[in-house]
C-alpha cells in the first residue's frame, strides 16, 4: 500500500519527522515500511531556461540548433521538436541530469553540432496529459514569467514523500490513509483526528429514486447508499489525481475518482452506479444463479454461479459484490445521476468469488480480510462531501441503510499484571492505557472495549500485542527460561542417521539432496515392471508440472538424474549418496508411510566391488552383524549378472549393483554406473547397540593358503560359509586373494585362492592340528560343492 | 721403541683425521690395531726388550693402544653423524608438492549448517521432533488457527493431494503433533522439508527446508523468546551479532515478530548484502496463540509458550555467500566439493 505522507498529515501531524525516522518507527510498531520514495528523486538537474534563438541544423533537416539561457550561462542545445520558438520558457535537462526511468542526459554531438542538454516534454519529466491537458505535442512550454534556472521539482511541487507499507492480513483497517494516520499518531505520540464529513444536500428524497432489497443478509451485512443527481462528469482536480497516482491508481473521471479516493482514505470500497441504467430503479442484493453471465468493467464476460453474491437491478446483475462493477451500469461521460454504494460483504464470500473468477481487485483484497460494518456510513458521507466540494453533482437528501451487522463491541478483560507476566515486562498500567486509548480502545475498569475496526483483536494475547508493539519490542528484556532442566538427546534413528553420513563421507561419498516429488515417467526409465507396487504413488493434484507431479516411491531416479547431470558436467567420476524419504501409499489411510532410504551411486573408475565395499564399510561401521549378499538376477533396473540383494538378519534390506545398460541409455549415460538402495529402517534394526570386548589372542595364528578348483557357478559366499562352519572356533580370518579362469584351468572351472587364518584360544596350534582342520575343510568343500584342491 | 710407538700414535692420529667414511675408519683400525697392524707388529718386538724396559714400554704401548682406540671411537661417532647428515641431505624432497589425500566425501552444505543449528539447540535442551511431509490440512492450517478461506492461505500456495491432504507448507505442523502427543514442559525443534507452489528461480524452490522451534511450559514469557533467540543467533553468528524483533502477524502466534539479525558482512552499517538496512530478516516467531494451545488440549490459562521458524536455505545462502538456491538441488560435484 502506497500513501503520500502529505495525505497522512490531513489526519495527524508529521512535521519534523524525516523519512528515515518514519520508516524505522512505523516498522517497529508493526506497519512495515518497504520504502519511502520522493517523487522528486527521479528528476534531477532539470531547470527552467529561456530559448534565445532557434536556427536550422546545417546537416539535418529535422533538427534545430537553439541557444538557451539557463540564468547562469547560455548553452547550445540541439532538438528535434517542432514547437520551439525564441522567447519561450522550457524545462531543460542539463548535462548529468536524471529523468524518470533512470535515463541520464549527457552532452554530446548531434550530426556534428554540439548539444549540452535536452529540452523536455511533460512525459520526459514524469508528468501526464492530465497534468497539462492543453499542452501541445513536443517540448513543454512553461509560463514565461518563471525565474530562470529554477529547479523544475520546485515548479511542479515534485517533492512528495510516498511511503510504501506492507500491511499484514490481520490489519485491513491499515489499508487506508486514516488507519495508517492513526498508527503514525500513536507511534510518534502526535494528535489524531478524523473530522466527520458534512453534506449540505440539495433536497429531494432518495426513496423517490431507488429501492434496495438485501436477500442474503448473512453475506451482505450492511448496504448503505446515497444518490447524486445532476452529475457533471469531468476530470478530477489535480490534487486528487496526484494523490491517486501517488497511490498507484489511474485518474478516470471525477465521480469514479471520488470512489477510489474514499476507498484509499477510509479503506471502505465504494461503487458508483449510473442510476439511469438500473432497470426498475432497484437494487437487489442476491446470489447469482448458476450460469448467469455479466460483463465486468474490464470488458470480460464472467460466468457466475450460485455461490457468488451479485448486485442486481430489477432484472440483471450490475456488479459482482465486492469484486467489480458491471459494464452495463458504468459511470460514463453522459451520466446524469448516480448511486453510491458503500456496503459490507462477508470476507470469505468475496474471497471465494474473486478466486473462482481469477479476479482480484483493490476492493476484493480489502473485503476478504474482513471490514468494519460501521465504516460504510462515514465513507458514504465522505464521498458525498467530495461531490459537493468538487461541485460535480447535487446530493439528494436521505440515505438507504440496510444494516444486519452485529454491532456489539468485543470486551476483553484488561489485566496489566497478567500482560506483564506474559510478556516478561514491567509496563505501567498508565502506559498501557494511553497506548490502547490512542489505538481506539476504550478502557473501562478491568475491561478493554475493542473498536469495531479492530476485529483482529479477540483476546488476551491480542491485547498484549497491542500494548507491547507500542511499548517497543526492543525494550522487552532478554531472559532465559526458568523451566525445569530438560535433557535433550538425539533419538537412536537420529544418531544412526548422523553415523551413516559420517561413514559414507569417510568412504569418499558426497551427500546430495534432491526433490521429493518427481516425474511419473521414472518407472519406465528405471524399467520397473508394470505391476510393481512402486507404481502406486501419492499424486499432487496441482503440481507445478508433470515432471514434479508424484511423490517418489524410489530414490533411485533422483540419484540417476544427479549422476547423469554430473556426467554432463564432464565429471570423470562421481561418488554420491542421499538419505532420501520415499512416500508409500497405505490402504485405508489418508497419509502415506514416509520411509527413508540410503541411496548410493557411482560411476568412473569403479566396479561392483567398490560399491559393495562402501556398503560393507557402512554395515561394519554401524555394527550390523548378520548381513549377506545374494545374487539378484531378475531386477530389470540392474545388470542381471552384477546385482545383489542385501539381507540383514534374514530380511531383504536393499539392492545394489550395476545399473542395466538400458536404464543408463534412458538417462543418457554411457559406461558403467553402480547404485544401491538400502532401507534405513533395516539398518536401524540391524545395528547392534553394544560392542563387547573379546580378549586378545594369547596364542599365535597359523596362515594357510588354499588353492581351490571349483565350478565357475560356485559362489564365494557359499565356499566361505563352509570353510567358516568347518573350521568352527579355530576360524580367525579368510580372504580371497585371487580368482582365475582361463587356460591354466579346465573349461567351466575357476581357481579360487584363499588365505585362511586359524587360531585357538587354548593353545598354540601344531602342524597336525592345522592339517587336520584343513583336511576337514577340503572334505566338506568336495562333498558339498565338488571343489578340489588345485 | 718408545719413539716408534709415539710415531705410530701420530700416524694413527693423522690417518684418522683423514678418514671420513666408516670404511676408511675400518681401514685405519686394521692398519694400526689389526692382527697385522703396526702396533701389533711393534708389540711383537717386545720380547727383545730388557726386563726393565718391558713394563715401561708395555705401559706406553697400552696407552698408545688406548689412545688410538679412543680416537677411533670418537671418530666413529663423528663419521656416523656425517654419514647420516649426508643421507638426510640426499633424501630431501619437495615438500610443496601435493600430498596424497585419502578420498573423503562431504556432507551437503544444507546438512552441515543444519547439524550446527541442531547442536546449538540440543545444547539448550531442545529435542529434535519429526513429522510427516505429506500432512493433513488440519495440522498444517486448521489447528494453527488458519481455517479454510483464511487470507493467510493465499501467501502460502500449497500443493494438494486431496482436499484434506497437502504437502506441508510449514514445519509448524509439527508443533501441533508434538503438543498432542506430549504434555508440557515441551522444548523441541523440528527441522524438515516444506513445499510451496513457487516456480523455481534463484531465490525460490518448490521444496525447501525449515526449522521450527516450540517451547511450552508454565510461565514462559516473550522475554524468554527473545533470550532464547538471542543466544541462538549469537552462537550461530558470533557474539557481536545483534538481534532485532519487529511486530508482525502470524495466525498461530500472538504477539508475533519478525526477527532480524545484524548483517554479518557489514556488522549493521549497511551494505550490498543487507541492501543497506544493516539487518537481515532471519526468522519469524511469537507467543503460541492461546487458541492453538487450547486446540491441542493445553490449558492456556496455566501454560504459555513460544514458537519460531526459519528457512534453512536462506541461512546457508547468506552464510556461504551462495547466490542461487538452485545450486542446492542441482548437486553439481563442483559445488558440493567446496564445502
Amino acid at each position: 500500500m502506497k500513501i503520500p505522507m502529505s495525505w497522512l498529515n490531513d489526519y495527524t501531524d508529521i512535521s519534523g519527522i524525516t523519512p528515515e525516522e518514519y520508516n524505522h518507527a512505523l516498522t517497529m510498531t508493526g506497519s512495515k515500511v518497504e520504502g519511502i520514495e520522493n517523487t522528486g528523486d527521479e528528476v534531477q538537474k532539470v531547470i527552467t531556461a529561456k530559448i534565445l534563438s532557434v536556427e536550422p541544423h546545417p546537416d539535418a533537416d529535422k533538427l534545430k540548433i537553439c541557444q538557451v539561457d539557463t540564468g547562469t550561462e547560455t548553452i547550445q542545445i540541439v532538438t528535434g521538436a517542432d514547437n520551439v520558438k525564441p522567447g519561450q520558457m522550457v524545462p531543460v535537462a542539463l548535462d548529468g541530469a536524471i529523468l524518470p526511468g533512470g535515463k541520464k542526459i549527457k552532452k554530446g554531438k548531434l550530426r556534428g553540432a554540439e548539444s549540452n542538454g535536452m529540452m523536455c516534454s511533460y512525459e520526459e519529466i514524469g508528468m501526464t496529459k492530465e497534468d497539462f491537458p492543453d499542452a501541445e505535442y513536443g517540448i513543454l512550454i512553461l509560463d514565461e514569467n518563471l525565474p530562470l534556472g529554477k529547479d523544475i521539482r520546485e515548479v511542479f511541487g515534485l517533492n512528495e514523500n510516498i511511503v510504501e507499507f506492507e500491511i499484514t492480513s490481520n490489519r485491513p483497517d491499515c489499508l487506508s490513509v486514516i488507519g495508517l494516520a492513526r498508527e503514525t499518531a500513536v507511534t510518534f505520540g502526535r494528535p489524531f483526528a478524523v473530522k466527520a464529513p458534512t453534506v449540505k444536500g440539495s433536497g429531494g428524497d432518495i426513496n423517490d429514486y431507488v429501492s434496495i432489497h438485501v436477500q442474503d443478509p448473512q453475506i451482505c451485512r450492511r448496504y448503505s447508499a446515497k444518490v447524486v443527481k445532476n452529475v457533471k462528469i469531468g476530470p478530477s482536480p489535480k490534487w486528487m489525481a496526484d494523490r491517486l497516482r501517488a497511490c498507484g491508481m489511474r485518474s478516470i473521471n471525477n465521480l469514479v475518482d471520488i470512489t477510489n479516493y474514499v476507498q484509499l482514505e477510509y479503506g471502505q470500497p465504494m461503487h458508483a452506479f449510473d442510476l439511469n441504467f438500473l432497470e426498475g430503479s432497484q437494487i437487489n442484493v442476491r446470489r447469482a444463479t448458476d450460469g448467469e453471465e455479466m460483463v465486468t468493467l474490464d470488458g470480460e464476460k464472467r460466468l457466475l454461479d450460485s455461490s457468488m453474491l451479485v448486485i442486481c437491478d430489477g432484472k440483471k446483475p450490475v456488479a459482482i459484490a465486492g469484486v467489480m462493477g458491471g459494464e452495463n451500469s458504468e459511470v460514463k461521460e453522459d451520466t446524469h445521476a448516480i448511486l453510491f454504494e458503500s456496503a459490507n460483504f462477508l470476507g470469505t464470500s468475496v474471497r471465494k468469488t474473486a478466486q473462482k473468477l481469477g479476479l482480484r481487485t483493490e476492493s476484493s483484497a480489502r473485503y476478504e480480510k474482513g471490514l468494519d460494518p460501521n465504516n460504510t456510513e462515514p465513507a458514504l458521507l465522505r464521498a458525498c462531501e467530495l461531490v459537493e466540494e468538487l461541485g460535480c453533482g447535487e446530493v439528494v437528501d436521505g440515505w438507504i441503510d440496510i444494516n444486519h451487522a452485529d454491532d456489539k463491541p468485543n470486551r476483553i478483560a484488561f489485566d496489566p499484571d497478567a500482560i506483564n507476566r506474559f510478556l516478561g515486562c514491567e509496563i505501567s498500567r498508565g502506559e498501557m492505557v494511553s497506548a490502547l486509548t490512542a489505538l481506539g480502545f476504550t478502557i473501562s475498569g478491568a475491561e478493554a472495549i475493542v473498536p469495531s475496526f479492530r476485529a483482529d483483536v479477540e483476546g488476551f494475547a491480542d491485547l498484549s500485542e497491542e500494548v507491547v508493539r507500542i511499548y517497543g519490542y526492543d525494550k522487552i528484556p532478554s531472559t532465559l527460561m526458568r523451566s525445569e532442566t530438560v535433557s535433550a538427546v538425539k533419538t537412536r534413528p537420529q544418531k544412526i542417521e548422523d553415523q551413516i553420513k559420517n561413514l559414507l563421507t569417510a568412504c569418499g561419498m558426497y551427500e546430495i539432496i534432491t526433490y521429493s516429488f518427481t516425474n511419473p515417467n521414472i518407472f519406465d526409465k528405471l524399467c520397473i515392471p508394470q505391476d510393481s507396487s512402486l507404481r502406486r504413488v501419492v499424486k499432487i493434484s496441482n503440481p507445478l508440472g508433470e515432471e514434479n507431479s508424484i511423490m517418489r516411491t524410489t530414490s533411485l531416479a533422483s540419484m540417476m538424474e544427479t549422476l547423469a547431470r554430473n556426467a554432463n558436467f564432464k565429471a570423470a567420476n562421481a561418488r554420491l549418496f542421499e538419505l532420501a524419504k520415499i512416500y508409500l501409499p497405505v490402504d485405508g489411510e489418508p497419509l502415506p508411510s514416509e520411509e527413508q532410504e540410503v541411496t548410493l551411486g557411482m560411476f568412473g573408475g569403479c566396479d561392483f566391488y567398490d560399491l559393495k565395499g562402501v556398503l560393507e564399510a557402512l554395515l561394519d561401521g554401524l555394527n550390523v552383524k548378520k548381513y549377506r549378499f545374494l545374487p539378484l538376477t531378475d531386477a530389470a533396473t540392474f545388470h542381471p549378472g552384477r546385482a545383489a540383494v542385501l539381507m540383514i538378519g534374514g530380511e531383504k534390506a536393499g539392492v545394489l549393483g550395476q545399473i542395466h545398460p538400458q536404464v543408463c541409455d534412458n538417462y543418457g549415460m554411457d559406461g558403467e554406473v553402480y547404485a544401491a538402495q538400502i532401507h534405513f529402517g533395516a539398518l536401524v534394526a540391524g545395528a547392534a547397540e553394544e560392542k563387547q570386548y573379546k580378549p586378545l589372542p594369547k596364542y599365535p595364528a597359523v596362515v594357510r593358503d588354499l588353492a581351490l578348483l571349483a565350478d565357475e557357478s560356485v559362489l564365494a559366499a557359499d565356499v566361505e560359509e563352509i570353510i567358516k562352519k568347518t573350521a568352527k572356533n579355530l576360524f580367525a580370518g579368510l580372504s580371497l586373494f585371487d580368482v582365475y579362469q582361463g587356460k591354466q584351468v579346465p573349461a567351466g572351472k575357476k581357481s579360487m585362492a584363499y588365505s585362511l587364518t586359524l587360531q585357538s584360544e587354548e593353545k598354540t596350534l601344531t602342524d597336525e592340528d592345522t592339517n587336520q582342520t584343513v583336511a576337514e575343510i577340503l572334505n566338506a568343500l568336495k562333498k558339498k560343492l565338488n571343489i578340489e584342491l588345485r | 721403541m718408545k719413539e716408534q710407538l709415539l710415531k705410530i700414535q701420530e700416524a694413527a692420529k693423522l690417518a684418522l683425521e683423514n678418514a671420513h667414511t666408516a670404511a676408511e675408519l675400518e681401514d685405519a683400525r686394521v692398519r694400526f690395531l689389526g692382527k697385522k697392524g703396526e702396533l701389533t707388529a711393534v708389540l711383537r718386538g717386545m720380547g727383545k726388550l730388557s726386563a726393565e724396559e718391558r713394563p715401561v714400554i708395555g705401559q706406553i704401548a697400552n696407552e698408545v693402544r688406548g689412545q688410538i682406540e679412543n680416537m677411533i671411537e670418537t671418530k666413529k661417532a663423528a663419521v656416523f653423524m656425517e654419514e647420516r647428515q649426508a643421507k638426510l641431505k640426499e633424501e630431501t624432497i619437495d615438500v610443496t608438492m601435493a600430498g596424497r589425500k585419502p578420498q573423503m566425501g562431504k556432507r551437503h552444505p544444507l546438512t552441515t549448517v543444519l547439524d550446527e543449528i541442531k547442536d546449538i539447540f540440543l545444547g539448550m535442551g531442545f529435542s529434535i521432533a519429526e513429522g510427516p511431509e505429506v500432512e493433513l490440512d488440519y495440522y498444517n492450517f486448521e489447528a494453527l488457527n488458519i481455517p479454510k478461506d483464511h487470507p493467510a492461505r493465499d501467501t502460502q500456495d500449497s500443493f494438494y493431494i486431496t482436499d484434506n491432504v497437502i504437502l506441508r507448507s510449514q514445519t509448524s505442523s509439527v508443533q501441533v503433533r508434538v503438543m498432542e502427543q506430549q504434555k508440557p514442559p515441551i522444548r523441541v525443534i523440528a527441522p524438515g522439508r516444506v513445499y510451496r507452489s513457487d516456480a523455481v528461480d534463484a531465490t525460490h524452490s518448490p521444496v525447501f527446508h525449515q526449522i521450527e522451534g516450540l517451547v511450552v511450559d508454565k510461565g514462559i514469557t516473550m522475554a524468554d523468546l527473545k533470550g532464547t533467540l538471542d543466544t541462538f543467533l549469537k552462537t550461530l553468528y558470533g557474539p557481536e551479532a545483534k538481534m532485532r524483533l519487529r511486530p508482525h502477524h502470524f495466525p498461530f502466534t500472538e504477539p508475533s515478530a519478525e526477527v532480524d539479525v545484524s548483517c554479518f558482512v557489514c556488522g549493521g552499517k549497511g551494505c550490498r548484502v543487507c541492501k543497506g538496512e544493516g539487518f537481515i530478516e532471519i526468522l519469524g516467531a511469537g507467543m503460541v496463540h492461546p487458541k492453538v494451545l487450547e486446540r491441542c488440549g493445553i490449558d492456556s490459562s496455566v501454560y504459555s509458550g513460544f514458537a519460531f521458524g526459519m528457512g534453512l536455505e536462506r541461512v546457508v545462502m547468506r552464510r556461504m555467500n551462495i547466490d542461487d538456491l538452485r545450486l542446492f538441488y542441482d548437486n553439481d560435484l563442483r559445488f558440493l566439493k567446496q564445502f
